[in-house]
Protein backbone atom coordinates (compact mmCIF):
# COMPACT_ATOMS: atom_id res chain seq x y z
CA UNK A 1 0.00 0.00 0.00
CA UNK A 2 1.84 3.40 -1.31
CA UNK A 3 1.61 6.51 1.15
CA UNK A 4 1.75 9.79 -1.18
CA UNK A 5 4.80 11.66 -0.30
CA UNK A 6 3.02 14.59 -0.65
CA UNK A 7 0.30 15.01 1.13
CA UNK A 8 0.74 14.93 5.34
CA UNK A 9 -1.16 12.78 7.84
CA UNK A 10 -2.74 12.91 11.12
CA UNK A 11 -2.83 9.92 13.88
CA UNK A 12 -6.74 9.94 13.10
CA UNK A 13 -6.29 8.91 9.55
CA UNK A 14 -6.74 11.97 7.55
CA UNK A 15 -5.09 12.99 4.81
CA UNK A 16 -4.12 17.15 4.19
CA UNK A 17 -2.81 18.16 0.85
CA UNK A 18 -1.56 22.48 0.49
CA UNK A 19 -2.90 23.54 -2.59
CA UNK A 20 -1.23 26.75 -4.55
CA UNK A 21 -4.48 28.59 -4.08
CA UNK A 22 -3.54 28.41 0.13
CA UNK A 23 -6.39 26.17 0.73
CA UNK A 24 -5.96 22.67 2.40
CA UNK A 25 -7.83 19.54 1.19
CA UNK A 26 -8.96 17.04 3.52
CA UNK A 27 -10.07 13.24 3.49
CA UNK A 28 -9.70 9.73 5.02
CA UNK A 29 -6.73 7.61 3.85
CA UNK A 30 -6.33 4.53 2.28
CA UNK A 31 -5.56 2.71 5.88
CA UNK A 32 -9.11 4.32 7.26
CA UNK A 33 -10.80 3.28 4.38
CA UNK A 34 -9.70 0.03 4.36
CA UNK A 35 -10.54 -0.38 7.87
CA UNK A 36 -14.22 0.58 7.51
CA UNK A 37 -15.12 -1.35 4.75
CA UNK A 38 -17.86 -0.07 1.70
CA UNK A 39 -18.86 3.05 2.33
CA UNK A 40 -22.40 4.27 2.45
CA UNK A 41 -22.48 8.04 4.05
CA UNK A 42 -20.96 10.91 4.34
CA UNK A 43 -21.34 13.91 6.31
CA UNK A 44 -19.58 17.57 5.49
CA UNK A 45 -19.20 20.35 7.82
CA UNK A 46 -21.18 23.72 6.20
CA UNK A 47 -19.44 26.15 4.33
CA UNK A 48 -18.29 28.81 6.43
CA UNK A 49 -17.77 26.96 9.45
CA UNK A 50 -14.96 27.53 11.60
CA UNK A 51 -12.52 24.55 12.55
CA UNK A 52 -10.68 24.18 15.79
CA UNK A 53 -7.93 21.38 15.47
CA UNK A 54 -8.92 18.14 16.05
CA UNK A 55 -12.28 19.30 16.20
CA UNK A 56 -14.90 16.71 15.27
CA UNK A 57 -16.38 18.00 11.48
CA UNK A 58 -17.34 15.50 9.42
CA UNK A 59 -18.97 11.40 9.78
CA UNK A 60 -17.69 8.68 7.57
CA UNK A 61 -20.29 5.53 7.70
CA UNK A 62 -19.60 2.19 5.99
CA UNK A 63 -21.86 -0.59 6.31
CA UNK A 64 -20.19 -1.67 9.68
CA UNK A 65 -19.79 1.31 11.48
CA UNK A 66 -19.50 5.24 11.74
CA UNK A 67 -16.43 6.84 11.76
CA UNK A 68 -15.79 10.87 12.92
CA UNK A 69 -13.38 12.93 11.16
CA UNK A 70 -11.19 15.36 12.98
CA UNK A 71 -9.72 18.72 11.14
CA UNK A 72 -6.33 18.03 11.20
CA UNK A 73 -5.70 21.95 11.33
CA UNK A 74 -7.34 25.39 12.62
CA UNK A 75 -9.46 26.82 9.71
CA UNK A 76 -12.76 27.96 7.87
CA UNK A 77 -14.16 25.22 5.20
CA UNK A 78 -14.43 26.89 2.07
CA UNK A 79 -15.76 23.83 -0.33
CA UNK A 80 -17.20 20.51 0.26
CA UNK A 81 -17.18 17.37 -2.17
CA UNK A 82 -20.41 17.33 -4.00
CA UNK A 83 -19.92 13.91 -4.91
CA UNK A 84 -19.74 11.91 -2.31
CA UNK A 85 -23.12 12.60 -1.40
CA UNK A 86 -24.72 10.22 -3.65
CA UNK A 87 -21.42 8.30 -4.65
CA UNK A 88 -19.77 7.48 -1.12
CA UNK A 89 -18.33 4.57 -2.65
CA UNK A 90 -15.73 6.62 -4.28
CA UNK A 91 -13.94 6.43 -0.70
CA UNK A 92 -13.36 3.12 -1.40
CA UNK A 93 -12.18 3.67 -5.04
CA UNK A 94 -9.44 5.78 -4.19
CA UNK A 95 -9.14 7.28 -0.40
CA UNK A 96 -6.86 10.25 -2.00
CA UNK A 97 -8.68 11.17 -4.77
CA UNK A 98 -12.10 11.06 -2.83
CA UNK A 99 -11.72 14.89 -0.73
CA UNK A 100 -14.05 15.05 1.79
CA UNK A 101 -13.53 19.42 2.35
CA UNK A 102 -11.21 21.76 1.75
CA UNK A 103 -9.96 24.38 4.20
CA UNK A 104 -8.69 28.31 4.43
CA UNK A 105 -5.86 27.46 7.41
CA UNK A 106 -5.65 30.09 9.69
CA UNK A 107 -1.79 29.16 9.68
CA UNK A 108 -0.32 27.44 6.97
CA UNK A 109 2.35 26.80 8.52
CA UNK A 110 0.40 24.33 11.05
CA UNK A 111 0.44 22.04 8.20
CA UNK A 112 4.23 21.46 8.71
CA UNK A 113 3.43 19.92 12.74
CA UNK A 114 1.47 17.55 11.02
CA UNK A 115 2.88 13.20 10.03
CA UNK A 116 4.96 12.86 6.66
CA UNK A 117 4.29 9.56 4.66
CA UNK A 118 7.00 7.81 6.38
CA UNK A 119 5.75 8.52 9.95
CA UNK A 120 2.21 7.77 8.96
CA UNK A 121 3.18 4.03 7.49
CA UNK A 122 5.18 3.74 11.12
CA UNK A 123 1.77 4.61 12.84
CA UNK A 124 -0.27 2.29 10.78
CA UNK A 125 2.24 -0.29 11.52
CA UNK A 126 2.62 -0.16 15.33
CA UNK A 127 -0.89 -0.69 14.98
CA UNK A 128 -1.13 -3.77 12.98
CA UNK A 129 1.63 -5.35 15.37
CA UNK B 1 -9.50 -16.89 1.00
CA UNK B 2 -7.76 -13.40 2.33
CA UNK B 3 -10.64 -12.27 4.32
CA UNK B 4 -10.74 -9.49 7.15
CA UNK B 5 -11.34 -11.46 10.62
CA UNK B 6 -12.76 -10.79 13.27
CA UNK B 7 -13.17 -11.90 17.65
CA UNK B 8 -16.89 -12.99 17.71
CA UNK B 9 -17.74 -14.46 21.13
CA UNK B 10 -14.35 -15.82 21.00
CA UNK B 11 -14.56 -17.31 17.49
CA UNK B 12 -12.18 -15.41 14.98
CA UNK B 13 -14.52 -14.91 12.12
CA UNK B 14 -14.34 -13.91 8.69
CA UNK B 15 -16.07 -10.15 8.41
CA UNK B 16 -15.83 -10.11 4.84
CA UNK B 17 -13.76 -11.70 2.49
CA UNK B 18 -13.43 -8.29 0.19
CA UNK B 19 -16.61 -6.25 -0.40
CA UNK B 20 -19.53 -6.82 1.82
CA UNK B 21 -21.80 -5.70 -0.49
CA UNK B 22 -20.99 -7.48 -2.98
CA UNK B 23 -21.19 -10.63 -0.81
CA UNK B 24 -24.77 -9.53 0.00
CA UNK B 25 -25.89 -8.75 -3.57
CA UNK B 26 -24.58 -12.26 -4.83
CA UNK B 27 -26.67 -14.45 -1.75
CA UNK B 28 -29.52 -12.35 -3.52
CA UNK B 29 -29.01 -12.54 -7.21
CA UNK B 30 -26.81 -16.01 -6.90
CA UNK B 31 -25.41 -18.35 -4.59
CA UNK B 32 -23.39 -17.46 -1.38
CA UNK B 33 -21.65 -19.02 1.80
CA UNK B 34 -21.31 -18.63 5.29
CA UNK B 35 -18.70 -20.79 7.58
CA UNK B 36 -21.40 -20.84 10.53
CA UNK B 37 -19.50 -23.89 12.57
CA UNK B 38 -19.16 -21.37 15.44
CA UNK B 39 -22.97 -22.87 16.03
CA UNK B 40 -23.42 -25.65 18.63
CA UNK B 41 -25.27 -28.53 17.53
CA UNK B 42 -26.72 -30.46 20.13
CA UNK B 43 -28.27 -33.93 20.26
CA UNK B 44 -30.86 -34.97 22.40
CA UNK B 45 -31.02 -38.30 23.15
CA UNK B 46 -33.39 -40.67 25.19
CA UNK B 47 -36.92 -41.80 25.80
CA UNK B 48 -38.00 -38.69 27.48
CA UNK B 49 -36.69 -36.32 24.76
CA UNK B 50 -39.57 -35.14 23.50
CA UNK B 51 -41.69 -34.63 26.55
CA UNK B 52 -38.21 -32.92 27.76
CA UNK B 53 -38.27 -30.19 25.08
CA UNK B 54 -42.23 -29.97 25.84
CA UNK B 55 -41.10 -28.40 29.39
CA UNK B 56 -38.08 -26.81 27.98
CA UNK B 57 -38.74 -24.07 25.36
CA UNK B 58 -41.78 -22.07 24.08
CA UNK B 59 -42.85 -23.25 20.84
CA UNK B 60 -44.64 -26.60 20.76
CA UNK B 61 -42.30 -29.78 19.75
CA UNK B 62 -45.68 -31.18 19.04
CA UNK B 63 -45.68 -29.65 15.77
CA UNK B 64 -43.11 -31.88 15.14
CA UNK B 65 -44.19 -35.06 13.63
CA UNK B 66 -42.36 -35.77 10.55
CA UNK B 67 -38.86 -37.14 10.59
CA UNK B 68 -36.48 -34.30 9.34
CA UNK B 69 -39.09 -31.88 10.33
CA UNK B 70 -37.24 -28.48 12.22
CA UNK B 71 -39.10 -26.05 14.40
CA UNK B 72 -38.15 -22.40 15.53
CA UNK B 73 -38.22 -21.31 18.97
CA UNK B 74 -37.36 -19.69 22.06
CA UNK B 75 -35.67 -20.94 25.66
CA UNK B 76 -37.25 -19.08 28.23
CA UNK B 77 -35.95 -18.49 31.59
CA UNK B 78 -38.70 -18.72 34.58
CA UNK B 79 -38.87 -15.09 34.23
CA UNK B 80 -39.60 -15.50 30.90
CA UNK B 81 -36.38 -13.66 28.88
CA UNK B 82 -34.68 -15.57 26.32
CA UNK B 83 -31.52 -17.60 27.42
CA UNK B 84 -31.54 -18.33 23.13
CA UNK B 85 -33.43 -19.23 20.36
CA UNK B 86 -32.85 -22.11 18.62
CA UNK B 87 -34.08 -24.59 15.78
CA UNK B 88 -34.58 -28.35 16.71
CA UNK B 89 -34.79 -30.81 14.43
CA UNK B 90 -37.14 -34.00 14.81
CA UNK B 91 -35.03 -37.16 13.83
CA UNK B 92 -36.50 -39.88 15.72
CA UNK B 93 -38.75 -40.27 18.51
CA UNK B 94 -35.47 -40.63 20.58
CA UNK B 95 -33.29 -38.02 19.13
CA UNK B 96 -33.83 -34.69 18.30
CA UNK B 97 -31.27 -32.17 17.38
CA UNK B 98 -30.36 -28.57 18.19
CA UNK B 99 -28.96 -26.14 17.00
CA UNK B 100 -27.81 -22.69 19.05
CA UNK B 101 -25.84 -19.61 18.66
CA UNK B 102 -22.24 -19.67 19.53
CA UNK B 103 -21.68 -16.64 22.43
CA UNK B 104 -24.74 -19.07 23.98
CA UNK B 105 -23.56 -21.66 23.58
CA UNK B 106 -21.98 -22.76 27.15
CA UNK B 107 -24.95 -21.30 29.24
CA UNK B 108 -27.35 -23.19 27.10
CA UNK B 109 -25.99 -26.20 27.83
CA UNK B 110 -25.19 -25.58 31.61
CA UNK B 111 -29.27 -24.96 31.64
CA UNK B 112 -29.99 -27.54 29.57
CA UNK B 113 -28.22 -29.74 31.52
CA UNK B 114 -29.39 -28.42 35.29
CA UNK B 115 -33.13 -28.90 33.90
CA UNK B 116 -32.14 -32.35 32.74
CA UNK B 117 -30.60 -33.27 35.72
CA UNK B 118 -34.35 -32.38 37.39
CA UNK B 119 -36.96 -33.63 34.56
CA UNK B 120 -35.10 -36.43 32.98
CA UNK B 121 -32.01 -37.93 34.31
CA UNK B 122 -31.87 -40.57 31.70
CA UNK B 123 -31.59 -37.69 29.03
CA UNK B 124 -28.22 -37.57 27.20
CA UNK B 125 -27.25 -33.92 25.74
CA UNK B 126 -24.08 -34.28 23.88
CA UNK B 127 -22.61 -31.14 22.14
CA UNK B 128 -21.73 -32.01 18.83
CA UNK B 129 -18.18 -29.84 18.64
CA UNK B 130 -17.10 -32.61 15.43
CA UNK B 131 -19.91 -31.14 13.35
CA UNK B 132 -19.20 -28.64 11.47
CA UNK B 133 -22.46 -26.13 9.47
CA UNK B 134 -22.11 -24.42 6.13
CA UNK B 135 -25.21 -21.91 5.07
CA UNK B 136 -25.58 -22.21 1.37
CA UNK B 137 -27.94 -19.34 0.53
CA UNK B 138 -29.28 -17.76 -2.66
CA UNK B 139 -31.61 -17.91 -5.28
CA UNK B 140 -29.03 -20.84 -7.14
CA UNK B 141 -27.43 -22.10 -3.60
CA UNK B 142 -29.72 -25.88 -3.73
CA UNK B 143 -28.38 -26.08 -7.86
CA UNK B 144 -24.59 -25.90 -6.53
CA UNK B 145 -25.25 -27.96 -3.35
CA UNK B 146 -26.88 -30.80 -5.65
CA UNK B 147 -23.79 -30.18 -8.17
CA UNK B 148 -21.43 -30.86 -4.95
CA UNK B 149 -22.70 -33.48 -3.54
CA UNK B 150 -23.36 -36.68 -5.40
CA UNK B 151 -27.27 -37.71 -4.93
CA UNK B 152 -28.34 -34.65 -3.08
CA UNK B 153 -30.87 -33.77 -5.37
CA UNK B 154 -33.04 -36.61 -5.79
CA UNK B 155 -33.05 -36.72 -1.87
CA UNK B 156 -33.39 -32.87 -1.16
CA UNK B 157 -35.77 -31.55 -3.95
CA UNK B 158 -38.64 -32.57 -2.69
CA UNK B 159 -37.61 -30.95 1.05
CA UNK B 160 -39.86 -28.13 2.13
CA UNK B 161 -38.85 -25.10 4.15
CA UNK B 162 -37.75 -25.86 7.79
CA UNK B 163 -37.12 -29.68 6.66
CA UNK B 164 -33.66 -31.49 6.70
CA UNK B 165 -32.42 -35.21 5.56
CA UNK B 166 -29.18 -37.03 6.05
CA UNK B 167 -27.27 -37.86 2.81
CA UNK B 168 -24.66 -39.90 3.09
CA UNK B 169 -22.37 -37.46 5.41
CA UNK B 170 -24.69 -34.55 5.07
CA UNK B 171 -27.17 -33.36 7.40
CA UNK B 172 -28.81 -31.23 4.82
CA UNK B 173 -31.52 -28.51 6.27
CA UNK B 174 -33.61 -26.44 3.46
CA UNK B 175 -33.40 -23.55 6.10
CA UNK B 176 -31.19 -20.18 6.28
CA UNK B 177 -30.36 -16.49 7.82
CA UNK B 178 -30.89 -14.61 4.75
CA UNK B 179 -34.59 -14.71 3.50
CA UNK B 180 -33.32 -16.47 0.42
CA UNK B 181 -33.89 -20.54 -0.47
CA UNK B 182 -30.79 -22.47 0.28
CA UNK B 183 -29.53 -25.28 2.45
CA UNK B 184 -27.46 -25.24 6.07
CA UNK B 185 -25.43 -28.35 5.89
CA UNK B 186 -23.64 -30.02 9.05
CA UNK B 187 -21.01 -32.15 8.31
CA UNK B 188 -18.14 -33.60 9.88
CA UNK B 189 -15.42 -31.13 10.65
CA UNK B 190 -12.62 -32.77 8.96
CA UNK B 191 -14.85 -32.99 5.56
CA UNK B 192 -15.53 -29.51 6.23
CA UNK B 193 -12.64 -27.45 3.79
CA UNK B 194 -12.68 -29.73 1.38
CA UNK B 195 -16.76 -29.11 0.82
CA UNK B 196 -16.36 -25.48 0.84
CA UNK B 197 -13.50 -25.74 -1.78
CA UNK B 198 -15.91 -27.59 -3.63
CA UNK B 199 -19.01 -25.09 -3.45
CA UNK B 200 -16.34 -22.37 -4.59
CA UNK B 201 -15.44 -24.16 -7.39
CA UNK B 202 -18.94 -24.04 -8.38
CA UNK B 203 -18.92 -20.55 -8.32
CA UNK B 204 -20.71 -19.82 -4.79
CA UNK B 205 -19.51 -16.83 -3.17
CA UNK B 206 -17.59 -16.87 0.68
CA UNK B 207 -19.74 -14.17 2.17
CA UNK B 208 -18.67 -13.35 5.80
CA UNK B 209 -20.48 -11.74 9.65
CA UNK B 210 -20.61 -8.73 7.63
CA UNK B 211 -23.04 -9.57 4.66
CA UNK B 212 -24.82 -12.15 7.31
CA UNK B 213 -25.66 -9.64 8.85
CA UNK B 214 -27.44 -7.20 6.19
CA UNK B 215 -28.93 -10.25 4.95
CA UNK B 216 -30.88 -11.36 8.00
CA UNK B 217 -31.92 -7.69 9.08
CA UNK B 218 -33.39 -7.21 5.49
CA UNK B 219 -35.09 -10.71 5.88
CA UNK B 220 -36.71 -8.89 9.57
CA UNK B 221 -35.03 -12.03 11.26
CA UNK B 222 -34.06 -11.50 15.16
CA UNK B 223 -30.50 -11.76 16.41
CA UNK B 224 -30.06 -12.61 20.02
CA UNK B 225 -28.10 -10.32 22.00
CA UNK B 226 -29.39 -7.32 20.00
CA UNK B 227 -33.17 -7.63 19.29
CA UNK B 228 -33.53 -9.67 22.36
CA UNK B 229 -32.04 -11.41 25.45
CA UNK B 230 -32.03 -12.36 28.69
CA UNK B 231 -33.91 -9.28 29.84
CA UNK B 232 -36.68 -9.04 26.85
CA UNK B 233 -39.88 -10.71 26.68
CA UNK B 234 -40.24 -12.56 23.29
CA UNK B 235 -43.91 -11.14 23.10
CA UNK B 236 -42.25 -7.45 22.89
CA UNK B 237 -39.62 -8.73 20.64
CA UNK B 238 -41.35 -9.49 17.45
CA UNK B 239 -41.02 -13.31 18.30
CA UNK B 240 -45.22 -14.05 19.71
CA UNK B 241 -45.40 -16.05 16.55
CA UNK B 242 -43.11 -18.81 18.29
CA UNK B 243 -44.22 -18.77 21.47
CA UNK B 244 -47.06 -21.38 22.68
CA UNK B 245 -49.65 -19.88 24.84
CA UNK B 246 -52.65 -21.56 23.64
CA UNK B 247 -51.97 -25.35 24.20
CA UNK B 248 -52.16 -26.05 27.96
CA UNK B 249 -48.66 -27.83 27.96
CA UNK B 250 -46.41 -25.68 30.72
CA UNK B 251 -43.03 -24.34 30.13
CA UNK B 252 -40.62 -22.91 31.25
CA UNK B 253 -41.17 -18.99 31.40
CA UNK B 254 -44.77 -19.62 30.38
CA UNK B 255 -46.92 -18.67 33.73
CA UNK B 256 -44.73 -15.06 34.03
CA UNK B 257 -45.45 -14.77 29.94
CA UNK B 258 -49.09 -14.63 30.98
CA UNK B 259 -48.97 -12.31 33.69
CA UNK B 260 -46.97 -9.64 32.61
CA UNK B 261 -48.70 -7.02 30.37
CA UNK B 262 -47.31 -6.37 26.53
CA UNK B 263 -46.59 -2.85 26.36
CA UNK B 264 -43.89 -2.76 23.16
CA UNK B 265 -43.60 -4.27 19.94
CA UNK B 266 -40.79 -4.67 17.47
CA UNK B 267 -41.44 -2.94 14.02
CA UNK B 268 -39.29 -2.12 10.67
CA UNK B 269 -38.01 1.17 10.52
CA UNK B 270 -36.91 2.72 6.73
CA UNK B 271 -34.73 5.95 6.72
CA UNK B 272 -36.08 8.94 5.13
CA UNK B 273 -33.56 11.55 5.49
CA UNK B 274 -29.69 10.85 5.24
CA UNK B 275 -27.74 8.92 7.29
CA UNK B 276 -27.52 5.28 8.75
CA UNK B 277 -29.55 3.68 11.72
CA UNK B 278 -27.50 1.59 14.05
CA UNK B 279 -28.50 -0.13 17.58
CA UNK B 280 -29.51 1.56 20.75
CA UNK B 281 -30.43 5.06 18.92
CA UNK B 282 -33.65 6.41 20.67
CA UNK B 283 -36.47 6.84 18.60
CA UNK B 284 -39.65 9.59 19.69
CA UNK B 285 -42.26 9.60 18.08
CA UNK B 286 -43.80 13.37 16.01
CA UNK B 287 -46.32 14.11 18.64
CA UNK B 288 -44.36 14.09 21.89
CA UNK B 289 -40.67 13.88 21.01
CA UNK B 290 -40.21 11.94 24.12
CA UNK B 291 -37.10 9.81 23.77
CA UNK B 292 -37.76 7.32 26.60
CA UNK B 293 -40.20 5.83 24.07
CA UNK B 294 -38.42 3.60 22.13
CA UNK B 295 -35.05 2.11 20.73
CA UNK B 296 -33.45 0.64 17.71
CA UNK B 297 -32.20 -2.97 18.53
CA UNK B 298 -30.80 -3.44 14.88
CA UNK B 299 -29.87 -1.41 12.70
CA UNK B 300 -27.79 -0.44 9.46
CA UNK B 301 -27.67 -0.30 5.92
CA UNK B 302 -29.86 -2.23 3.60
CA UNK B 303 -27.87 -3.12 0.47
CA UNK B 304 -31.18 -4.29 -1.42
CA UNK B 305 -33.05 -1.14 -0.58
CA UNK B 306 -30.16 1.31 -0.93
CA UNK B 307 -31.14 3.14 2.23
CA UNK B 308 -30.85 2.57 6.08
CA UNK B 309 -33.45 0.16 7.81
CA UNK B 310 -33.40 -1.07 11.86
CA UNK B 311 -35.54 -2.77 13.84
CA UNK B 312 -37.25 -1.32 16.25
CA UNK B 313 -38.69 -1.71 19.92
CA UNK B 314 -41.90 0.82 20.53
CA UNK B 315 -44.77 1.39 22.12
CA UNK B 316 -47.46 -0.19 20.95
CA UNK B 317 -49.62 2.89 20.10
CA UNK B 318 -47.14 3.34 16.52
CA UNK B 319 -48.48 1.82 13.48
CA UNK B 320 -46.81 0.99 9.85
CA UNK B 321 -46.61 4.42 8.00
CA UNK B 322 -46.56 6.74 11.25
CA UNK B 323 -43.14 8.93 11.01
CA UNK B 324 -41.30 9.02 13.92
CA UNK B 325 -37.34 10.68 14.83
CA UNK B 326 -34.68 8.85 15.32
CA UNK B 327 -31.85 10.29 17.49
CA UNK B 328 -28.62 10.09 15.87
CA UNK B 329 -25.32 12.04 17.07
CA UNK B 330 -26.97 15.44 17.30
CA UNK B 331 -29.83 15.18 15.03
CA UNK B 332 -33.31 14.02 14.70
CA UNK B 333 -33.78 11.95 11.45
CA UNK B 334 -37.13 11.01 10.21
CA UNK B 335 -37.61 7.32 9.42
CA UNK B 336 -41.54 5.79 8.65
CA UNK B 337 -42.45 2.69 10.29
CA UNK B 338 -43.14 -0.61 8.13
CA UNK B 339 -44.13 -3.81 8.77
CA UNK B 340 -41.03 -6.39 8.08
CA UNK B 341 -39.69 -7.50 6.57
CA UNK B 342 -37.65 -5.49 4.06
CA UNK B 343 -36.78 -8.13 1.41
CA UNK B 344 -37.51 -11.92 0.78
CA UNK B 345 -36.53 -13.85 -2.47
CA UNK B 346 -34.78 -11.09 -3.54
CA UNK B 347 -37.73 -8.61 -3.58
CA UNK B 348 -38.19 -5.47 -1.89
CA UNK B 349 -41.82 -6.15 0.30
CA UNK B 350 -41.68 -2.77 1.90
CA UNK B 351 -43.29 0.92 0.78
CA UNK B 352 -40.07 2.84 0.84
CA UNK B 353 -40.40 6.88 1.38
CA UNK B 354 -39.80 8.79 -1.48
Amino acid sequence: MSIPNNLRYTKSHEWVRLEGDGTATVGITQHAQELLGDMVFVETPAVGRKLKQSEECAVVESVKAAADVYAPIAGEVTAVNPELESAPEKINQDAYEAWLFKLKPDNASDLDKLLDATAYQNIIESEDH
Amino acid sequence: MMAKMVDFGGWDMPLHYGSQLDEHHKVRSDAGMFDVSHMLAVDIEGQDARAFLRRLVANNVDKLTQPGKALYSCMLNPQGGVIDDLIIYFLTESHFRMVVNAGTADKDMAWMQAQRDELAPGLSITPRRDLAMIAVQGPNARAKVWQVVPGAQAETEQLKLFQAKLVDKYFIARTGYTGEDGFEIMLPSTDAVAFWNALFAAGVAPAGLGARDTLRLEAGMNLYGQDMDETTNPLESGLGWTVDLKSDRDFIGKNTLLESPVKKQLIGLVLIDRGVLRSHQKISTEQTRNEDEGEITSGGFSPTLNKSIALARVPLNVSPGDEVHVAVRDKALRATVVKYPFVRNGKVLVDLPS
